[in-house]
């Protein structure tokens, strides 16, 4: 049991800290201590989390950027809406129907990550980046000329518009082009939240430590060295692809379930939401999943509690992004803080460890 | 007829991907990185052409030059304090996640300054449309866009292969090292090269502007992600290249918009790009660079 701990120390501190926070804000809510604004956050921040340790599977322990990241969680979003739309009173009760939608948002999300996969892991940096962009769009525009209607036939699927579906009188019409999906039952609550949260950062923290993992990371260091020992680079690749994909898909779902009316637009699940989760991923720390959990929701709340802030959102997004990458990445940058550490009477040692 | 016309509308909006492609594969060949903010670049070109002409009513000449020069010096002053830095940094995504950031930058400034509010841009274009027949006009828009988009790739091609700062180009995208050798100031080449892309940049906003009149923060991204398309489509790194492919682009965005369907006109140009990259990864004109161990 010893060993297990002393093993898992990295994990189970972070899965603390989450459960801290929950617990924290959970007492908060109970107390009335909270705006309705803040409330109203909740749902959306722990699918932000979610989204945002899934990209840094992708970016940090795979070593390749994906700016389509959005188009996996539109994909998650819209299945499970449907789905659960279908089975509105179908299924009883409601917390199983949504267990159910969230499998629905994984497995469809999954599948898309590998099908998408299978032939972009075959290009890396830029092309890699540029093409999993135009998948996030081509997702995007799809669902917004997508036309899917019911009637006592079955379903009718257009991709013109929804008089071209020729419902009878009792038809209904699911998902209607641009309008998207309305209606959708909602489901998901920010303890919801906190379980997908904490099972998602288990599947992540757990996949890194595996075999499975440690050969992606071998394959992010060195893709020729990591095959000359024998590990299937594009297998590999593709699990932690899809992975990453998965976990998006079920950040959908819990998107999904919380909005009345579910739109696919540039802001939700284009280019704009790929770059904001990137934002998260790389003020955490590339590679750090629990970076990547506080500066999402660092970055969320910030900007919501100082209210001013909020027109500037973007600007300070875009600010931090560029600044961080210099002060961490750029070499001259790098010899500063090594100058700077050695000259604090305690960081002497630290400075001296790291030229070794 | 219709067809012809779709056909020529294809063409002049292609001319615009090839000016703008024309940045992107000569920066993407010295810099080795894919620059994001290309596109933003051109959104302030147009900002620039905008103030200066609907704003304040001075001549078009001086807002093209005015524009050209506000690109060229923030292209200039991008790679400077955002991209050198990096150069020397053992990830290539570093510099590639930079230059999303400085994308985003530019367009959040000029949504703070500007505001969300689509501009109406006046054309610059001064030359009236010439009709052939009953019904096949050409805008005065798709006859400069042509004409210049051909003019520039001759000088461009001309300057490349000529002159000495050009053939330093060259010879910096073959070999950073080398070409620092043989007594080249590297920095100060990729800085021209980004001051040319940047300054091309300027002349394909004002046209992108003229032919679609409307201006937003966002206008930029778009034609520049599609221009990419368009640089990988005819071999990155290559001059023709870049204007064929961007030639092709446009054409079959426009007769997929016309004939398919004008909602997925964009994911009709992405899947050509994602199908290039399957099928010849290098595009139509491009050299293929064997990885070594």
């Amino acid at each position: 049991m010893k060993n297990y701990f002393s093993k898992n120390k990295d994990t189970l501190i972070t899965l603390g800290i989450v459960a801290f926070a929950y617990v924290i804000i959970e007492i908060m809510v109970k107390q009335g201590a909270i705006s309705s604004l803040f409330k109203g956050l909740l749902v959306p921040l722990c699918a932000y989390v979610i989204l945002a340790v899934s990209l840094n599977l992708t970016v940090g322990i795979l070593g390749e950027l994906s700016l389509g990241h959005a188009g996996f969680m539109c994909i998650g979003a819209f299945t499970s809406a449907f789905f659960s739309k279908l089975t509105v009173g179908v299924i009883n009760p409601d917390w199983l129907r949504f267990v159910f939608a969230i499998l629905i948002g994984f497995v469809f999300a999954g599948l898309f990550g590998f099908l998408i996969g299978m032939p972009v892991l075959r290009l890396k940096g830029d092309y890699l980046a540029i093409v999993t962009l135009a998948f996030g769009e081509i997702i995007k525009n799809l669902m917004n000329v997508l036309y899917v209607g019911r009637d006592s036939k079955g379903l009718h699927v257009s991709i013109k518009d929804a008089v071209s579906l020729g419902l009878e009188d009792d038809g209904q019409i699911l998902i209607n082009g641009a309008q998207g999906i309305t209606g959708t039952p909602k489901d998901s609550t920010f303890t919801a939240g906190f379980i997908l949260i904490m099972i998602s950062l288990i599947i992540i923290l757990n996949f890194i430590k595996s075999r499975e993992g440690r050969a992606v990371m071998a394959i992010r260091d060195n893709v020729i060295a990591a095959e000359s020992v024998g590990i299937n680079v594009t297998r590999y690749k593709l699990l932690a692809f899809s992975l990453s994909a998965a976990l998006a898909g079920v950040a959908g779902v819990l998107y999904s379930h919380n909005l009345n009316s579910l739109m696919a637009t540039t802001k939700n699940f284009g280019y704009n939401m790929s770059i904001m989760i990137l934002v998260f991923v790389v003020l955490g720390g590339i590679g750090s999943i629990r970076g990547s959990v506080i500066s999402a929701v660092i970055l969320t709340l910030l900007p919501e509690l100082l209210r001013g802030l909020s027109t500037y959102r973007m600007l300070i997004y875009a600010i931090v992004l560029i600044a961080m990458m210099l002060f961490n990445w750029a070499p001259s940058a790098r010899a500063f803080r090594a100058r700077i550490i050695a000259k604090l009477p305690f960081g002497a040692k630290k400075a001296l460890n790291e030229e070794v | 007829m219709a067809f012809l016309s779709y056909l020529i509308n294809g063409i002049s909006l292609g001319a615009v991907y090839a000016i703008i492609a024309l940045g992107y594969t000569m920066v993407y060949g010295i810099a080795k990185m894919l620059n994001f903010a290309h596109g933003d670049v051109i959104m302030v070109g147009c900002y620039t052409v905008f103030s200066v002409v609907s704003m304040m009513h001075l001549p078009v000449w001086l807002g093209i030059l005015l524009s050209i020069v506000v690109c060229t010096v923030l292209g200039v002053t991008i790679e400077a304090v955002a991209y050198r830095p990096l150069r020397q940094a053992s990830s290539s995504l570093t510099v590639l996640i930079t230059a999303i950031g400085v994308s985003y930058l530019l367009q959040n400034l000029a949504l703070l300054i500007f505001g969300a509010n689509t501009k109406a841009f006046t054309s610059v274009v001064p030359i009236k449309a010439v009709k052939i027949g009953d019904k096949l006009t050409i805008t005065g828009e798709t006859i400069v866009t042509v004409l210049a988009c051909i003019i520039i790739m001759i000088v461009l091609t001309l300057f490349v292969n000529r002159t000495k700062a050009g053939r330093a180009m060259l010879a910096v995208s073959e070999d950073k090292g080398a070409a620092q050798l043989m007594g080249i100031n590297v920095n100060r080449t990729i800085s021209l090269t980004f001051a040319i892309g940047s300054a091309l940049a300027a002349v394909a906003g004002v046209l992108l502007c003229s032919a679609y009149p409307s201006l937003t923060p966002y206008t930029g991204s778009m034609p520049g992600i599609k221009a990419f398309v368009a640089a990988v489509f005819g071999g990155i790194g290559s001059i023709p290249g870049a204007f064929i492919g961007g030639i092709i682009l446009g054409i079959i965005e426009n007769l997929s918009k016309a004939y398919i369907s004008s909602q997925l006109a964009d994911a009709i140009v992405f899947m050509v790009l994602i199908i290039v990259l399957m099928v010849k990864p290098t595009g139509i004109l491009g050299k293929k660079i064997q990885e070594k161990v």
